[in-house]
């Protein structure tokens, strides 16, 4: 047994610590390329957009004017476009979510429905806009409301709930179901009082992925025909409206240069409601963390 | 071990085939020709056992012999695993429990279960012992605090915990997180208590007062006990059943098991040839 000759090991040692270090170097400088680009992003968007960026901005229509285009109608359009996402949205993945983990028996079936929930979770949004507009906007004849944009983002966002909430029930340790039922409980009072309360943070965590991303998605939105010249508020939610993607997308492609300002001003407020919507719900995942 | 006898008028039935002396003492549990398999695998053959009313009963044989199957059918836990299929019955109470119209949620509402790994909910430890009557429907809040009370009373950890009902369960020691497991169980009021290696993740102390805990709690139930440790089974119980590849190779009064066991292979296995 003399296989290791303690020789040629430290001829070696110094290229094994080379190679050692060289790989942290690189590691490391993939990790500053993407928090550099970050940064760039953030840093030209804030000096180009921060001079636009005042209440009569937030409180004005657009407009063919840089000076008195203002973000209104789809900053309140995104408000409202939220408000149908998120209740159908979270109600139908986590509801789906659990029947697929608590209820549905394990077989090829529901294998095959899994692995394609996955797999849905892949495709393009565009695809999610022509679906949207088939359905909704001409078959159900909702046209270009608050409620087809919606219910298309929903379907957009979906597979993507379902998929995270079913990891987060599936960690709800067993023995806890057990413990639940060995108590003559139902699968109801164990889904309510058992495995939701634990679940709750890490569905949470994925949902608020899933509606950032409804936020700032913007192609299904251009499919469906979304306006973007728009000089009204929603009434309901079957009016027509506009979002702050498609504001941006809009004042973006203008050729004035100064709506390149502009537009860097709807990012910076495109931004800001993204870390808002997320900070509310890490305030709930918190709360629900602290008491369970 | 001195046992209590109880005479019982009502018991008239006298028509125990291959019933071991029941001393006129009622049953809770009759077994009937019982088999289950997993899928294709057979994994209780032929069980026939009658658990007596009051008694400690102890489950004992090696890794993999059918015992916490069988102590998990008697609440019909085992459906969990849903490729099982049993035929056969166990007459609970003048009911066959494996009928299909027998409700599993009223069923484990009388026996109640302990668990191997002590499992508090994530939740305080007054919020654990309410759960069971929470979902029974009680919500005054003046009856939960008097069945918190007693059923911590009960399983002999008021003491420990009154200071701090509403601290999660989860900062206890794994003996007194099991303690709170069968104070949650006797919350529910059950009749009967299945202890599936209640004492198996437990140092010597802590398993120590678990025992303690089922000879005091025998006076009010009937308890069947799943144990690994002979000497815990020939400690606590009253009747000991030896199971062996999913069959009752032997089921008598356990100093009778003990001392002159009928069958070589439950002489070989309690005196450690294998298991």
């Amino acid at each position: 047994m003399n296989y290791i000759n303690q020789k040629e090991v430290i001829k070696r040692m110094s290229g094994r610590i080379f190679l050692n270090g060289l790989f942290k170097v690189i590691f490391l400088l993939a990790t500053l390329f993407a928090l550099a680009t970050l940064g760039i992003l953030i840093y030209r968007m804030v000096t180009q957009g921060s001079e636009y960026l005042d209440a009569d901005f937030l409180g004005n229509f657009s407009s063919r004017f840089a000076e008195k285009a203002g973000i209104k109608a789809a900053l309140i359009g995104s408000i409202w476009l939220m408000a149908v996402v998120a209740p159908v949205s979270l109600l139908l993945g986590i509801g789906a979510a659990l029947y697929l983990e608590e209820y549905a028996s394990k077989n090829k079936m529901t294998d095959f429905i899994r692995m394609n929930i996955s797999n849905l979770a892949g495709v393009p949004s565009i695809v999610f806009g022509l679906l949207g507009l088939t359905i909704f906007v001409r078959s159900l004849a909702l046209g270009k409301s608050v409620l087809a944009a919606g219910l298309t983002m929903s379907l957009l966002i979906l597979p993507v709930i379902i998929v995270s909430s079913q990891e987060a029930i599936r960690a709800v340790p067993n023995e806890l179901r057990e413990a639940s039922y060995g108590m003559g409980a139902t699968k109801w009072q164990t889904i309510l009082k058992v495995v939701l309360p634990f679940a709750i943070p890490g569905i949470l965590t994925g949902c608020i992925l899933a509606l950032s991303r409804a936020v700032g998605e913007t192609a299904p939105l251009v499919v469906i025909g979304i306006p973007v010249i728009v000089h009204f508020l929603p009434e309901g939610i079957l009016s027509q409206f506009t979002a702050l993607p498609m504001q941006i997308f809009d004042w973006a492609k203008r050729p004035q240069p100064e709506f390149q300002h502009v537009a860097a001003a709807g990012i910076l407020v495109l931004l800001i409601f993204l870390i808002v919507l997320n900070s509310i719900a890490i305030f709930i995942r918190n709360k629900f963390q602290k008491r369970y | 071990m001195l046992k209590i006898q109880v005479k019982d008028a009502e018991q008239n039935s006298t028509d125990n085939l291959k019933v071991l002396q029941t001393d006129k003492k009622k049953t809770v549990y009759q077994t009937r020709n019982l088999n289950l398999w997993y899928g294709e695998q057979q994994a209780l053959k032929d069980i026939n056992l009658d658990i007596i009313e009051n008694d400690v009963t102890a489950i004992i044989g090696p890794s993999g012999c059918g015992k916490s199957t069988y102590i998990k059918t008697l609440n019909r836990m085992v459906e969990l695993v849903p490729i099982v299929r049993t035929t056969g019955e166990i007459i609970y109470r003048e009911r066959n429990i494996l009928d299909k119209n027998y409700q599993v949620e009223e069923l484990r509402t009388k026996v109640g279960m302990v668990f191997q790994k002590p499992n508090p909910f994530p939740k305080s430890i007054y919020d654990n012992i309410a759960y069971g009557p929470r979902i029974h429907g009680i919500k005054n809040k003046k009856i939960l605090d008097e069945i918190v009370e007693n059923s911590l009373r009960g399983a002999a950890i008021w003491d420990d915990v009154k200071d701090r009902l509403h601290q999660n369960a989860y900062g206890l020691s794994g003996g007194q997180q099991q303690r709170i497991c069968i104070a949650r169980c006797l919350a529910i009021e059950p009749d009967v208590i299945l202890m599936d290696e209640p004492t198996s993740a437990l140092d010597p102390i802590s398993t120590l007062k678990v025992e303690e805990l089922v000879q005091e709690l025998k006076q009010n139930y009937s308890i069947i006990i799943v144990t690994h440790n002979m000497q815990q089974a020939a400690r606590i119980s009253d009747k000991t059943a030896f199971f062996l590849n999913g069959e009752v190779i032997e089921f008598d009064d356990t100093n009778k098991l003990f001392s002159t066991p009928s069958d070589r292979r439950t002489e070989d296995y309690i005196s450690g040839r294998f298991g």
